[in-house]
């Protein structure tokens, strides 16, 4: 039943990929391309690929995906209730303690330290998606030709907007998006 | 708060757009929720935002659904984690229906390609801004104790490689840790 087979791989995915995001990775590659060879591994790179170019978590990209491919589009429904219930399940559960024993001393101490932790996290993203945007081979080398000068430009650009006006996130991403669009045509890269 | 149809609508749509402009991982959408309920509507506030953030980031799964799960949880209950689960997913699972099925046209497109990698740049901008706002927040304590957890922290999963969930983890257990002890001078006095 290859339905309930894309179901069991997906809820395993989804229940044991902690650390959200290239944590999935290899998870998704064991089950798909090893396990049950549902993809070759040249169309999980393509996969990967596209993960990075559209928006939305890999893991579900992947359900999306590989349910499409191996059954149509009630495979990805089936894949990709797989993979999100285990969050559903854990996070609701968290959510409800939190919510009920947040004003306990001690759990107010855990999560006092937590916090900063998680500003560091999420300034370490930025830092990495900056890294990939600001340097061709995608690695922080001060090399001429490795920089892109375009991409500061913009993220200069987009920074004061967001922090002057009151344009909002999507308006600014989409903005620049268009920019290095205008740009690459005009400069004839295209 | 306002009327629970209104929540729930409002609710959904922001997820549904939110989702569309996560490229780049999970932090992205936290990135955008801060801004949306914290900022825009007021629906929560800042320290709730960054303990949902650990909520979402120790369960399994990917970020940005465990983020949808939680700000919905928070919002409106169990209707509010089906709203903002379904908005969540639902702009991945049509993009990816319909790329599978006009692949190669795709990633061959060079207009297609340079749109997305100008948004990278705005989403960089976007990161940088919420986390402004919040290490701001942190300094503006003026306590040791949140400032080195804070640097550690980054030194910890940018140098040093640690994987997320020690660091969530140590941070935690920190804070057990200094909770219990300044309770137990407290009762010494």
């Amino acid at each position: 039943m290859i339905y309930l087979q894309l179901f069991l791989s997906f809820l395993q995915i989804g229940a044991f990929s902690f650390g959200g995001g290239y944590a999935a990775m290899p998870l998704i590659q064991a089950q798909i391309v090893d396990g049950h060879q549902w993809l070759s591994a040249s169309e999980f790179t393509n996969l990967i690929t596209i993960s990075q170019m559209t928006p939305g978590p890999i893991a579900v990209n992947a359900a999306t995906f590989v349910g499409t491919q191996i059954a149509g589009p009630l495979g990805a429904v089936v894949a990709t209730v797989g993979c999100i219930l285990p969050s559903c399940i854990f996070v609701t559960g968290l959510a409800y303690l939190y919510t009920r024993y947040r004003k306990l001393d001690l759990l107010q101490g855990a999560l006092g330290a937590l916090r900063p932790a998680v500003v560091a996290l999420i300034a370490q993203a930025g830092v990495d998606i900056l890294i990939t945007a600001f340097f061709e081979n995608g690695m922080f080398e001060l090399i001429p030709g490795n920089i892109q000068a375009r991409a500061i430009v913009w993220f200069v650009l987009g920074f004061v907007l967001l922090r002057k006006t009151k344009l909002g996130p999507v308006p600014v991403m989409l903005l620049c998006g268009v920019l290095e669009t205008v740009a690459s045509a005009v400069l004839g890269e295209m | 708060m306002e009327k629970k149809s209104t929540v729930w609508k409002k609710l959904f749509l922001s997820t549904l757009s939110l989702s569309m402009f996560t490229f780049g991982g999970g932090y992205v959408i936290i990135s955008l929720m801060k801004t949306k309920f914290v900022d825009q509507l007021h629906w929560i506030n800042e320290d709730e935002m960054l303990d949902m953030t650990a909520i979402a980031q120790s369960s399994p799964g990917a970020i940005a659904v465990n983020g949808a799960i939680v700000v919905g949880y928070k919002l409106a209950g169990l209707p509010g984690v089906l709203i903002s689960v379904l908005g969540a997913i639902l702009p991945p699972m049509m993009i990816l229906s319909l790329i599978s099925l006009c692949y190669d046209a795709f990633i061959s497109n060079s207009a297609v390609a340079a749109m997305l990698k100008g948004m990278e740049s705005g989403i960089g901008a976007v990161i940088a801004s919420v986390v402004w706002d919040m290490a701001a927040g942190v300094v503006k304590q003026k306590s040791f104790f949140s400032g080195f957890i804070m640097i550690v922290s980054f030194l910890a999963c940018m140098v040093w490689k640690v994987n997320v969930i020690w660091i969530i983890l140590a941070a935690a257990a920190a804070g057990v840790i200094r909770t219990m002890w300044s309770e137990k001078r407290g009762r010494q006095k």
